[in-house]
C-alpha cells in the first residue's frame, strides 16, 4: 500500500468514526451551515461535536501548517480528504469567510505574529470574519473607495461606509480597506482588521429580492484602529485586496464543490418531467455542469502546482457563476407553480424561489461577469487597450 | 491523478506539436492534398512519419508491438491535429480499429497489427447506417455461411473509407435492430467480393465512403473478439473514437481561437484596432472560458477511460457534447470576427469551420450525447 493509500485508508476510518450521521446529508438551508464566531447558535449537538472534533485535528483547513490550526496536508492529500468527505456527503464542518478569503491573504502577507494568532481563532471557528470592500459610490470600481483612515500615530480613526458586506450583522470581525493616503489612488490603500464591537461600527441588513438580508450597509463613525491590525504594508491593501479576490473568486465560482456527478435532470425527474423541450435543456445544461466539475477539479490541481494562469480564477468565477444562474432558472421551470410558493412549510419557506433569487447576485458580487470578462481579455488574452 | 499532463505526456505534446506544425501544417498537408484533387485524402510519406515516431502504436499494447499508452496519449496528437487541421487515417486506424482489433485472437492482431504499426495498411471503421449517429440500431446482417459468415447491409459516414485497405465493420449476427445484444465485430478486406464503395468528398475536404455489402464472404477468423458479443467491444471503440473526435475538436476550437485572437491585435478599424472593442473582447474572453472549460472534460474523460472507470461513459459524452459546443462556437466567432476575409477560401479560418462541422457530426453530435447524458442519468 502506498503512503496515499494509506493516509486515505486512515481519513476514512477516521471519518467513519467522527463524522455524526446527522452531519452526512446535504445541508437543506442556511440554518445547516455552520459559520462559527462568537455570536453562533449551534442548530444541533451534531453540527457543534462535528467542529469540535475536526478543529482539533485541523481538519476545518486541511491544507493550512499544522501552527497556523491547519493539518498540514499536501495537496495530494487535501485532495484525498475532499474526495472522501464526498464519499460519505459530509459536511464542511466549518465555513467561513476567515478559510476561504481572509485565510490565504494572511498566510501570503500575514505577519509570524498575526498568522499565530488569526489563522488558530479562523481554525477553531472562534472568530467569524466579514468583508469590508464594496461602497455605495465604488462597485466594480472598487479602487476608487473613499473609506478614510486618518494617522493618529499609533492608531487610524476609521470614518466611512461600506456596503454589500455579507453578514456584517453576525460578524466578530471585518477585514476592510481604507483609503490611508488621498493622493494616490492605487497605492493609497491599506489593508486593515478590527473588531466590529468597536466603538463607531453600526450595521444595517439590506433587505433583499430573495426576501432575506445576507448583506448589510456598515458605517464607520471614527472608528479607532492599532497600527498593529495592518496586513501587509501601509498604502500596499491593493495589493492584498487582489490575492483575496482571486481566492472570492474561486469560492463564488463553486470549483471543487463535488465530484459526485449528479444532474439536475436527474433531480427534476423526480417530480416528473413530461416536456421533451424541457428535458432537452436540462440535457444540455447538465452538459455544461458535469464539464464544469471536470474544469473545477482541473483548476485546483493546477492551482496547487502553480501552474494555473493567475487570472485563471475570474475566468472561474465567470463560468461557475452564470452556470449556476442557468441552474436555478432550470430547477424553477421544473419546479412549476410549487416553486413558486414563497411562504408554506410544503416549499421550506419558499427556498427555491429565494435561492433562485439569490443566484442572481452571483454574477455581480466579488466581481461582475463584465469585470472578469475586461479581466480575462486584458491578463489571460492580452487584447490591446482592455 | 491529476487533471494535467504527466512529464512525459508533455514530452510527448511537445514532440507532436512541433512535427504537426513543421510537417502537418495547413499549406502543406490540407491544401496541398485538396488542390491537387488527391484521391486518399491524405499524404502516405506523412502517414509514414506518424509511424516512425511510433503515434500508430499509442494504443496497441507493449506486448503486440505497440507503446501500450492511453486515450489521453492519442488525444494528445489528436489536439495537434485538429489544431493543423492535418489530414490523416489517425482517429480512425490508430485509435478506433487499433481499439477494436486489441480485444481480437492473437491470430487475428498477428495478421493486421502489424500493418496497422508501420502504417502500410490504413483502417477504417464502418458502424453508422443513417445519416445520423445511431449504434444503438445496427441492421446490416452477418448470417452464418459455410465456414464463416456472409454479410448484407449499408453503412455510410465511412471516414476514409476509399483509402482504407481494412474495414472494421459492426454487424448483427442475432436479433432485431435495436437489439443490445447479438452484434459481432468483423475485419473486412476493402477487396471482399460483394463489397462495394461510393466515395465521396465531404465539406471539409476529407473522403468518406458509403460502403454496400452485398453478400461478403468472410471467413470465421474474421471475427473480432466473441460473436454475438460485440456490444461491449463495439462501446470502447466508440468511446475511444468519441473522445478522440473531442480532443480534436479542442484542437480544432484552439487553432481558430489563436488566430483570431491574433486577428484582433492586427486588424485596424476607426483607426484603432478591432480588439480594443470590449464588444469583441468580452466574446472573446467567453470563448477563452468555454473553451478551457471543454478542455478540462476531455482529459477527464480521457482519465477515466484509461482507468477503465465506470463513469467513463458519462463523462465521455459531456466531452463530446462539451468540445463539439465549444468548437462550434470558436469557429464561427472566428468567421464573423474575421469579418469579411473570414469568407475567403484564401484564408484558413474557414477551414477549421468546415472541419469543426464534420468533427461535429463524427461519432454523434452534441444533440445525441446531452441526451445520452440525459438517458445515463435515468431521465
Amino acid at each position: 500500500m502506498s503512503d496515499l493509500d494509506a493516509f486515505r485508508a486512515e481519513i476514512r476510518a477516521w471519518l467513519e468514526e467522527n463524522c455524526p450521521a446527522e452531519m452526512r446529508e446535504p445541508a437543506r438551508d442556511e440554518d445547516d451551515v455552520c459559520w462559527g464566531g462568537r455570536k453562533f447558535k449551534f442548530k444541533n449537538e451534531a453540527q457543534k461535536l462535528w467542529l469540535e472534533r475536526c478543529a482539533a485535528k485541523g481538519y476545518t483547513v486541511p491544507d493550512w501548517p499544522k501552527p497556523y490550526g491547519g493539518a498540514g496536508m499536501s495537496p495530494a492529500e487535501a485532495k484525498i480528504w475532499r474526495e472522501e468527505m464526498n464519499r460519505i456527503n459530509a459536511r464542511p464542518p466549518l465555513s467561513s469567510f476567515g478559510i476561504w478569503m481572509l485565510g490565504p491573504a494572511l498566510l501570503k502577507f500575514g505577519t509570524e505574529e498575526q498568522k499565530v494568532h488569526y489563522l488558530n481563532q479562523i481554525a477553531r471557528g472562534e472568530i467569524r470574519w466579514c468583508q469590508g470592500y464594496s461602497e455605495p459610490g465604488s462597485g466594480s470600481d472598487l479602487v476608487s473607495l473613499q473609506t478614510y483612515g486618518e494617522d493618529k500615530g499609533d492608531h487610524w480613526v476609521v470614518n466611512g461606509q461600506k456596503i454589500w458586506t455579507s453578514y456584517a450583522n453576525k460578524a466578530d470581525w471585518i477585514f476592510c480597506l481604507v483609503r490611508t493616503d488621498k493622493t494616490n489612488k492605487y497605492q493609497g490603500i491599506s489593508f486593515l482588521l478590527f473588531d466590529m464591537e468597536s466603538p463607531g461600527v453600526s450595521t444595517k441588513p439590506i433587505l433583499l429580492i430573495s426576501g432575506n438580508s445576507p448583506f448589510c450597509e456598515t458605517f464607520f463613525d471614527n472608528v479607532k484602529v492599532p497600527k498593529h491590525q495592518i496586513v501587509g504594508e501601509l498604502n500596499r491593501g491593493w495589493d492584498v485586496a487582489k490575492y483575496l479576490l482571486g481566492h472570492e473568486r474561486e469560492m463564488i465560482s463553486g470549483a471543487g464543490g463535488n465530484d459526485r456527478l449528479n444532474t439536475i435532470g436527474a433531480f427534476a425527474k423526480r417530480n416528473g418531467l413530461e416536456d421533451p423541450l424541457l428535458r432537452a435543456e436540462l440535457a444540455m445544461f447538465d452538459v455544461d455542469a458535469l464539464a464544469f466539475t471536470a474544469m473545477g477539479e482541473k483548476f485546483l490541481d493546477e492551482i496547487k502546482v502553480g501552474k494555473a494562469h493567475p487570472a485563471q480564477p475570474n475566468m472561474m468565477k465567470y463560468a461557475g457563476t452564470e452556470l449556476n444562474k442557468r441552474r436555478h432558472e432550470l430547477l424553477m421551470a421544473a419546479g412549476g407553480s410549487a416553486a413558486l410558493e414563497w411562504e408554506s412549510p410544503a416549499s421550506n419557506n419558499g427556498s427555491k424561489a429565494r435561492t433562485w433569487l439569490r443566484t442572481k447576485a452571483n454574477s455581480i458580487e466579488g466581481g461582475t461577469s463584465e469585470v472578469m470578462l475586461n479581466v480575462i481579455s486584458k491578463r489571460i488574452l492580452d487584447l490591446p487597450g482592455a | 491523478m491529476p487533471l494535467y499532463h504527466t512529464e512525459d505526456q508533455a514530452m510527448l505534446a511537445d514532440t507532436a506539436r512541433q512535427f504537426m506544425a513543421d510537417e502537418g501544417n495547413i499549406a502543406k498537408q490540407l491544401r496541398h492534398w485538396r488542390d491537387t484533387n488527391c484521391k486518399d485524402g491524405f499524404g502516405h510519406a506523412l502517414w509514414k512519419q506518424f509511424a516512425e515516431l511510433g503515434f500508430t502504436g499509442i494504443l496497441v499494447a507493449e506486448a503486440d508491438g505497440g507503446l501500450g499508452m492511453g486515450n489521453v496519449e492519442a488525444g494528445i496528437v489528436l489536439e495537434e491535429i485538429g489544431r493543423n487541421l492535418t489530414p490523416s487515417p489517425f482517429l480512425t486506424s490508430s485509435v478506433m480499429a487499433a481499439t477494436a482489433l486489441g480485444a481480437g485472437s492473437d491470430d487475428l492482431k498477428g495478421r493486421y497489427l502489424p500493418g496497422l504499426l508501420s502504417g502500410d495498411s490504413v483502417f477504417a471503421v464502418a458502424i453508422d447506417e443513417g445519416a445520423k449517429h445511431r449504434p444503438e440500431r445496427i441492421a446490416t446482417r452477418a448470417e452464418r455461411s459455410g465456414n464463416g459468415f456472409k454479410l448484407s447491409g449499408a453503412k455510410s459516414f465511412v471516414v476514409q473509407g476509399g483509402s482504407a485497405d481494412m474495414l472494421v465493420v459492426a454487424a448483427r449476427t442475432a436479433g432485431s435492430d435495436d437489439d443490445n445484444d447479438g452484434i459481432t465485430l468483423f475485419a473486412v478486406p476493402k477487396d471482399a467480393a460483394g463489397l462495394s464503395l461510393d466515395v465521396v468528398r465531404l465539406v471539409d475536404s476529407a473522403q468518406s465512403a458509403h460502403v454496400k455489402l452485398d453478400g461478403v464472404q468472410l471467413d470465421a477468423d474474421a471475427v473480432i473478439g466473441e460473436v454475438d458479443g460485440g456490444r461491449e467491444v463495439l462501446n470502447r471503440v466508440l468511446n475511444a473514437g468519441r473522445v478522440g473526435a473531442a480532443a480534436e475538436s479542442v484542437g480544432v476550437a484552439a487553432g481558430a481561437f489563436d488566430m483570431t485572437t491574433t486577428y484582433l491585435k492586427q486588424r485596424k478599424q476607426f483607426g484603432q484596432l478591432i480588439g480594443e472593442f470590449q464588444a469583441l473582447q468580452h466574446r472573446a474572453a467567453h470563448l477563452y472560458s468555454e473553451l478551457e472549460i471543454a478542455r478540462a472534460c476531455v482529459i477527464k474523460a480521457q482519465q477515466l477511460l484509461d482507468a477503465g472507470s465506470e463513469k467513463a461513459d458519462l463523462m465521455v459524452s459531456v466531452a463530446k457534447a462539451k468540445a463539439g459546443k465549444a468548437a462550434g462556437l470558436a469557429v464561427k466567432e472566428g468567421v464573423q470576427m474575421h469579418g469579411g476575409i473570414g469568407m475567403t477560401d484564401e484564408y484558413d479560418i474557414g477551414l477549421y469551420m468546415k472541419r469543426d462541422r464534420a468533427l461535429a457530426e463524427f461519432m454523434g453530435d452534441m444533440y445525441y450525447h446531452a441526451d445520452r447524458v440525459a438517458r445515463l442519468s435515468g431521465y
